[in-house]
């Protein structure tokens, strides 16, 4: 753990806190931002992938000679272009990936183990004749028995996807290969005992359905490798250091040949942190010799991009009379899809992390299925774990006739609790957000009839990581601010921000710019609610090079020593009196003396940054539930959040709202729907139900601020604590309204109107 | 690799000959919104695509003396919605069409490719079949009229034969003291696709008992029906809560659906009922307020 910062003055602030206009925001609304899809080289072709329609079949034979006869097709690869890669573990995002499995994942080798995996990919003058020349690839498949759902892929019988995948983490080691790749356990004093105290338990298991992260831009790239083997990639990617690693990895490049831009980006909310085209295309393009430029259908990316896991959700809670939480238990099982790799772990870590207790037992399994490889998706496992648990709590609360919020505050998790996945948490939110939840007037608000309402909290750790920053400082004073991290959710706004706030100038004087991967040293992905906290926390580090560079100059200047210089309001002065009466040098002063004080003048900060605050919300919601068609409607929605310090509180809004409203998705009704031959069947937005506009109220935000005492300004993540809560407020609601507890996510209407039919024929009660 | 060919005829004649001679597969284009969806998804992959919208009578609403409206098929429907005469007439055939996709799916989405794409879903076709419209189909043989709930034959078949365009949609003057209503059933608010939809038409007499009535369903069989059952059920009686829960029942019997990614059959079954009864409300309290 980094050391405690002095906390700035909170009540000087110009700049931090204030909502500007977005620096990218005019691009975005008058269409000149681009994207992914939006470069065109000379000579570009066009690349398509061919997907096998199986879930799982042996790949006997390719036959690509026809379509690379077809006039116009410059280059076909398969498995045959890859090297084969040794397993290897590496992160990507905040989730594992292996070598061995992202090389099968881009390109099927010895079997296909989803509908939609990658068998082949053609580069061609224009897209019809790529589209043409798939349908002339003739693969030779032997069919095999699938498996979709979880449990059944965990019993021994089930089709087997891989010959050479043991458990891990059970002792003794396994002599048979089975779906299971991993099992992990969290523990913290004697469940058996906590059980034994407690007045009353409650056990559930729960179902929820992978779903995708539904990002509106699909995956896309350019490729354009050279004769000599220097490469450039333009990806869409919250990551493309990252994506550079991987491809220079698979392809056998010297990093340095590699380079890699990354384009705005349409949304990624975990999903753009992998590989799955960029090999392709570079592959693509060194057999053709011309620039591909590769992108996805809808189709496509719901059929062979990474959703979040479905999973099996076991949790078993005991608490005393009083609300007091004696013992929690819970099991995770948690899809993998086709290669190992859930996010069954941090869902472990997170399962009881809102709350202060003494026994604690979470156990995990990572299980494959004939689905595609699972991505990161905002606050990777969480979601799914904390559903269970806080449905359980909220129904142990409403069995000893106790608030929902006083339960949790009576069991609130605090500065000094001890979390069973290891560390004692500093000064967090869980008190605070419910504190103001219960004052908030939504929470007293009256409901009519058929209308419920529901709240619960959830947790989130946040990362830091490797993180580079530049700031240069132009010839006429104003400063062109590089960062690594691409801009989702808008951190080129609060980076300027930051940086306008530590050198004292007006944020219009900075232009943030995400660099490519040869302007800056290695930078890790937008992910784990990293991009404002590290990238400030750089910059912080980066002002101050370049203040201290400044305030170098101005002493050069005036031939004082540099101790004899202050930064004060942007400008060099003399620290007092004795030193000199100088006028004060601003930084456009400055930077009109650089070239006569020793050259032009940059702050820079290459550091790998620490100490990432986890952010706790607590969700409000009511709902109206019609009896008739068992369709639910959001009325009223409140997100209250830990932010630490919001840096632009607009964007803090904004990710507390899409995070509620992916959680509304998720709650009622996004699901994957497969047929009994393993073929997804809704691989579209007509019938992957993410929420439209007109079905969300707007939502409500209140921005509870418990600093982080390692950021100068308290900053913490904020982007994935708000999709943790929402399916289990959603699931209380839609109890308070029926009387029915529903353990199947997604409430969607033909579930819910079954139970209430069942519920009316069984007399009422359930 | 096949060349597709577009025109985009002036006269409804010239539309006709084209497809009456093209070789391979033809297709009219009206708003294009179906088309469109299913060219990039290579669903079809048509020789020719006649666009009918410079045609001036596919976009002209017209009334007729007797109050009747000739539709061109092509009508965006955001026009419709505009139409205030045709509002007041033919609520529930308009409410129907406005439903249809989101704003600027509304701008060019027609009743006519509503209709033509024959998806057992169409929003717009049982508001149309409970109103008692018909089609004016054009082709190389001359003119014909057929009631509206005859054009489709199956999910994305129609009863049209080789170089035949339907020209217009004919509602009639409704009768005094009528109303009509259209609801759907979708698991969001807008931009899905309809699991049940039902079109209620109703004549309430001065004692307010009903007299005439039409009810058609949607997305529960291979096409939109319409349901006699449904009807007798309302006529003869104020629209009370018993004949409403004999319309309900009637509606449910009627129903054949499928199982699928959209809806079970059971929950289909169920809900045409509800929504049946719903949209007969709405229509029966519609002609309340008159
Ligand atoms: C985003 C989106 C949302 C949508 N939402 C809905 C919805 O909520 N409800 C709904 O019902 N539909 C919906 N649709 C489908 C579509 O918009 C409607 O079916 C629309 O009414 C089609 O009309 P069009 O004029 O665009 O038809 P087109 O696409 O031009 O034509 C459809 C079909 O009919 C044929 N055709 C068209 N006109 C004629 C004619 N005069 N004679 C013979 N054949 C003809 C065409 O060849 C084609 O096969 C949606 C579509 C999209 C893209």
């Amino acid at each position: 753990m980094p050391d405690e910062v002095k906390l700035n003055d909170m009540d000087s602030l110009n700049w931090v806190g204030t909502r500007p206009a977005r620096p990218d925001g005019v691009d975005k609304v008058t269409g000149k931002a681009r994207f992914g899809a939006d470069l065109s080289l000379p000579g570009m072709l066009h690349g398509r992938v061919l997907r096998s329609p199986h879930a799982h079949a042996i790949l006997k034979s390719i036959d690509t000679s026809k379509a690379e006869a077809l006039p116009g097709v410059k280059a076909v690869v398969t498995r045959d272009d890859f090297n084969d890669m040794p397993s290897e573990f590496v992160p990507a995002g905040e989730m594992m990936v292996n070598y061995r499995d992202i090389v099968r994942n881009v390109m099927a080798r010895e079997k296909v183990l989803y509908d939609g995996h990658a068998v082949a990919a053609v580069a061609a003058t224009s897209a019809s004749i790529a589209r043409k020349a798939l349908k002339l690839i003739e693969v030779d498949y032997e069919v095999l028995p699938h498996v979709i759902d979880v449990e059944e892929a965990m019993k021994p019988e089930a089709p087997l996807l891989h010959d050479d995948l043991f458990t891990v983490g059970v002792e003794p080691a396994p002599k048979k290969p089975s779906n299971i790749a991993k099992v992990v356990e969290f523990k913290l004093g004697d469940v058996e005992k906590g059980f034994g105290e407690a007045d009353i338990i409650v056990e559930r298991t729960f179902n929820t359905a992978p779903v995708h992260q539904g990002y509106i831009e699909p995956h896309a790239c350019v490729a354009s490798v050279n004769a000599d083997g220097l490469a450039e990639l333009w990806v869409t990617t919250q990551g493309h250091y990252v994506v550079r690693g991987h491809c220079a990895r698979m392809l056998g490049m010297d990093i340095s040949k590699l380079k890699v831009t990354a384009s705005e980006i349409g949304g990624g909310f975990g999903g753009k942190t992998v590989v799955y085209l960029e090999p392709v295309a570079l592959a693509l393009s060194n057999k053709s010799g011309a620039p591909v430029k590769m992108v996805m259908s809808r189709e496509e990316v719901f059929r062979a991009s990474g959703p979040t896991s479905g999973a099996r959700v076991y949790v078993k809670v005991g608490a005393k009379s009083d609300g007091t939480i004696t013992a929690g238990h819970c099991e995770l099982k948690y899809q993998a899809g086709a290669f190992q790799g859930s996010p069954v772990q941090p869902g472990a870590m997170c399962a009881f992390a809102p709350y202060d207790l003494e026994n604690v037992d979470v156990i995990g399994y990572d299980v494959v299925s004939n689905r595609p490889k699972v991505a990161a998706y905002r606050a990777p496992g969480a979601p799914i774990s904390e559903f269970g648990v806080e449905c359980v709590i909220d129904e142990i609360a409403k069995k000893i006739g106790m608030d929902p919020l006083d339960i949790r505050m009576k069991n609130a998790a605090k500065e000094g609790t001890q979390a069973a996945y290891g560390p004692k948490f500093g000064p967090i939110g869980m008190i605070s957000s419910l504190e103001q939840a219960k004052a908030h007037d939504h929470y007293s608000a009256p409901l009519g009839e058929n209308q419920g309402r529901g709240v619960a909290s959830g947790f989130w750790f946040n990362i830091g990581g490797e993180t580079c920053v530049t700031m240069n400082v132009n010839e006429d004073g104003t400063v062109a601010l590089l960062t690594g991290t691409p801009d989702i959710g808008g951190s080129r706004a609060s980076l300027s921000m930051m940086a306008a706030e530590e050198l004292g100038i007006d944020v219009d004087k900075v232009r943030p710019m995400i660099a490519d991967t040869a302007s800056l040293p290695y930078t890790f992905l937008t992910g784990g609610s990293r991009a404002t906290f590290a990238g400030t926390t750089a910059i912080i580090h980066a002002s101050k090079d370049a203040i201290d560079k400044m305030r170098a100059r101005a002493a050069q200047f005036w031939d004082v020593s540099i101790d004899e210089v202050v930064w004060e309001n942007g400008e060099a002065r003399p620290a007092s009196t004795n030193v000199g009466d100088f006028d004060p040098l601003s930084i456009e002063d400055i930077a009109k003396l650089a070239n006569s004080t020793g050259g032009p003048i940059s702050g820079r900060a290459e550091i790998n940054v620490q100490g990432a605050g986890p952010s706790i919300g607590t969700h409000i919601v009511d709902v109206e539930v019609d009896k008739e068609t068992g369709r639910v409607e959001i009325l009223r929605y409140t997100v209250l959040q830990d932010a630490g310090k919001a840096v632009h509180p607009s964007y803090v809004e904004g990710q507390f709202q899409g995070g509620a409203v992916q959680g509304i998705g998720w709650a009622l009704n996004e699901e994957y729907i497969y047929d009994d031959n393993g073929r997804l069947e809704n691989a579209g937005f007509l019938d992957y139900r993410i929420p439209v506009a007109s079905d969300v109220p707007m939502i409500d935000t209140v921005i509870v601020e418990v600093p982080n005492p390692v950021h100068p300004y308290g900053v913490r993540g904020v982007g994935e604590t708000p999709i943790v809560p929402p399916m289990a407020a959603i699931n209380a609601a839609i109890e308070q309204a029926t009387g029915i507890r529903f353990t199947e996510l997604p409430m969607s209407p033909p579930k819910v109107l079954k139970a209430l039919d069942e519920a009316a024929a069984s007399g009422g009660d359930d | 690799m096949q060349e597709m060919r577009f025109e985009a005829p002036e006269t409804l004649d010239a539309a006709v000959a084209l497809l009456t001679n093209a070789e391979g597969e033809a297709r009219v284009l009206a708003g294009g919104t179906d088309l469109l969806v299913q060219l990039r998804a290579e669903i079809i992959e048509p020789a020719l695509v006649v666009d009918i919208k410079r045609i001036p009578e596919m976009l002209a609403i017209t009334q007729a003396s007797d109050g009747g409206f000739k539709i061109g098929a092509a009508v965006p429907c955001q026009a419709l919605g505009e139409n205030m005469a045709l509002k007041a007439a033919w609520p529930g055939v308009v409410e129907g069409a406005e439903l249809i996709g989101s704003t600027q799916i509304q701008g060019r989405a027609s009743m006519g490719g509503n209709l033509c794409n024959a998806s057992p879903a169409a929003d717009s076709v049982p508001g149309m079949v409970a109103a008692g419209a018909t089609v004016t189909i054009i082709g190389p043989d001359g003119e014909r009229e057929i009631p509206v709930q005859d054009l489709p034959a199956g999910p994305g078949m129609t009863t049209l034969t080789k170089g035949e365009v339907v020209a217009f949609i004919n509602l009639p003057s409704p009768a005094p003291n009528s109303a009509d209503a259209y609801l759907r059933f979708i698991p969001r608010t807008e931009m899905d696709i309809a699991v049940v939809g039902a079109g209620v038409a109703v004549t309430i007499d001065d004692v307010g008992v009903c007299t005439a009535a039409r009810v058609s369903l949607g997305a529960v069989g291979e096409r939109v029906l319409l349901v006699d059952e449904c009807a007798a059920a309302l006529i003869g009686t104020p629209i009370d809560d018993a004949a409403l829960d004999n319309l309900a029942a009637a509606a449910s019997a009627a129903t054949r659906p499928i199982d699928d990614k959209r809806g079970t059959k059971e929950y289909r079954t169920r809900v045409a009922g509800v929504l049946a009864r719903r949209a007969s409300i709405i229509a029966r309290d519609r002609v309340g307020a008159k």
